[in-house]
């Protein structure tokens, strides 16, 4: 890789360890990738919850937390992704003192390093939304999708470590999706339904997922009626990133890299599938049917945004659930909602309204053993898709069949 | 022996037992990293240990979590001992450049469908250019952990 002056020297030394580490750590990766060189980016985002970083990522974090304060430091504005848990819902969540404990760790090593401790999987809606053309190193497959697609910024996945690295020097190897010509469509899917809910959104996501395969596949898509909201953009992004790894889409006409087709595709791309509604709906079904019962309801995955919180109040208000009913949201949107009374309507069911954490990356195993939940129902196709893994049995439906389904403790037929 | 290219690898080089599957790896979403098996049910390795095996596996998946999750796996010791995949995303490669792993990936063929699985084999990036290599099947398989050069 060409490095510059300031490349080299950090890559001597000359600014501290933590910033050797860093350099080095991103030309392995940039070597690995085919990047030339670095280039400089505006914002890091930083995925590291305890459950991934376990004991030794925490201990790996609080040696560089030792270093000199001049040694340590980020450089440019570097933010988290949602933590292992709600500090203030532990106990209720039936979390262990080791999590809490190892948490708290992670977080005073953060702000030694100086990260901003923002814990959301939403920063495009509440912090800082990216701008077109705007280079980023954002580690949330959610976070990516949405900047690279909807925002047009520039970004790859950013794994916590890169991410840091990316922090620590202010660049990141110019690979993948910072390139023009990666960004181009190589996958072309006609859509014959517009998705009206957010689970709908989800589910095209997924599909789509499965059909790109791979992280460097960038599908287009055609058809979509009509301009789809940002919460619905975040449903569709975060369920294509989780099942097909895929970090950038575009929508002909809609998203702004992709005004006509033939700006971002080649002539000699032709639809590799057409997706149809009943495809939504064996989609989800093949989740639904797994479930009758339900120990507990989960909106999540990403945070909830304020709309979304409004919306599930109105549906909840006047009932009460017999289940355990968690919502998620970004300690951003979370005063607002109290402020606005949201909160307490919601709470008010005996739902709990959890902030600055996601349910997937709060110990999921640990809280399901915990608390015996097995069969769980949840608008959001990435925690579906995720979850099985960790032992549930999870359940992909509307906002509305949810808030029923944690009323009556199981689905309705 | 039978030899197969491949376009990039990290890590040092490592003999041990194939775990071959057509399907993807995410340290999240595939594994139950306790006790060191595939746990997502749909998986083609489900219920399988992959701990110490060389798996050959074909495309990264998932979010970013397999970034630290492989330092992680790696400090106590639940661990595959190298990964081979058609298709890498950035994660595994930053993964693998914090833990020390061995990591490969790129090849002319679909590398799932020419290992056998069970088979012997040795991953070698320290080659030029990099590669997979079958070796003859002994009596008594090495350890999987045992690292040369």
């Amino acid at each position: 890789m060409r490095l510059n002056a300031d490349e080299i020297a950090m890559l001597a030394g000359h600014a501290g360890p933590a910033r050797q580490w860093a350099i080095n750590h991103q030309m392995r990766v940039g070597r690995y990738l085919g990047a030339a060189d670095f280039v400089p980016v505006s914002q890091a985002h930083i995925m590291a919850d305890t459950e991934s970083l376990g004991v030794a990522g925490v201990e790996w974090l609080e040696r560089l937390a030792a270093l000199p304060d001049n040694a340590r430091c980020v450089r440019i504005p570097t933010i988290t992704d949602p933590r292992g848990t709600d500090f203030a819902a532990a106990a209720r969540l039936k979390q262990q003192d080791w999590m809490l404990a190892l948490e708290r760790r992670a977080i005073t090593a953060f702000q030694s390093l100086g990260v901003l401790m923002t814990d959301t999987c939403i920063n495009y809606q509440t912090i800082m939304p990216a701008v077109r053309g705007e280079h980023m190193a954002y580690g949330d497959t959610g976070v990516v999708i949405y900047a690279n697609s909807v925002l047009g910024a520039r970004s790859n996945f950013e794994g916590g470590p890169s991410a840091l690295a990316a922090g620590l020097t202010g660049r990141t190897p110019r690979y993948g999706y910072h390139l023009p010509e990666k960004r181009r469509a190589t996958l072309l899917l006609r859509i014959e339904f517009t998705p009206r809910e957010l689970h709908d959104w989800g589910a095209l996501g997924g599909i789509i997922g499965r059909y790109a395969s791979d992280y460097w596949q960038v599908p287009a898509l055609v058809g979509i009626d009509r301009i789809p909201t940002s919460d619905e953009m975040k449903h569709f992004g975060a369920a294509l990133a989780s099942y097909g790894s895929v970090a950038l889409f575009h929508m002909v006409g809609i998203t702004p890299e992709a005004e006509r087709l033939a700006d971002i595709a080649d002539p000699s791309l032709t639809p590799t599938a057409t997706i149809t509604e009943p495809d939504l709906r064996t989609f989800q079904d093949a989740y639904r049917r797994r479930v009758d019962k339900v120990d507990v309801v989960v909106f999540s995955t990403p945070q909830l945004s304020l709309l979304e919180l409004r919306d599930l109040a109105g549906m909840l208000d006047g009932r009460r659930t017999t289940v355990p009913l968690l919502v998620v949201t970004s300690p951003q949107v979370r005063p607002d909602a109290d402020r606005l009374g949201i909160t307490a309507r919601i709470e008010a069911t005996g739902a709990m309204v959890l902030s600055g954490m996601c349910f997937y990356q709060s110990y999921a195993r640990e809280m399901a053993e915990a608390n015996d939940w097995q069969s769980l129902a949840t608008n959001s196709a990435k925690l579906v898709n995720i979850l099985g893994g960790y032992g549930y049995r999870p359940a992909l439906l509307s906002m509305q069949a949810c808030v029923d389904a944690a009323c009556a403790g199981r689905i309705s037929a | 022996m039978t030899e197969f290219q491949a376009a990039a690898a990290m890590g040092k080089r490592v003999q041990g037992r194939a775990l071959v599957a057509k399907d993807g790896f995410s340290a999240r979403y595939d594994l139950d990293r306790i006790n060191g098996v595939f746990s997502r049910p749909e998986h083609k390795l489900a219920g399988q240990s992959y701990v110490g095996q060389i798996l050959v596996l074909d495309a990264a998946k998932g979010g970013v979590a397999t970034a630290w999750m492989l330092h992680e796996m790696s400090a106590r010791g639940v661990m595959p001992a190298a990964l081979v995949l058609n298709s890498i995303n950035p994660i595994m490669v930053q993964g693998a450049a914090l833990a020390d792993f061995t990591m490969m990936s790129g090849f002319q063929v679909d590398i799932t469908a020419v290992v056998p699985n069970g088979a012997l084999v040795e991953v070698d990036p320290e080659s030029d250019p990099p590669c997979l290599r079958i070796l003859p099947l002994r009596s008594t398989p090495p350890n999987p952990d045992t690292h040369h050069g």
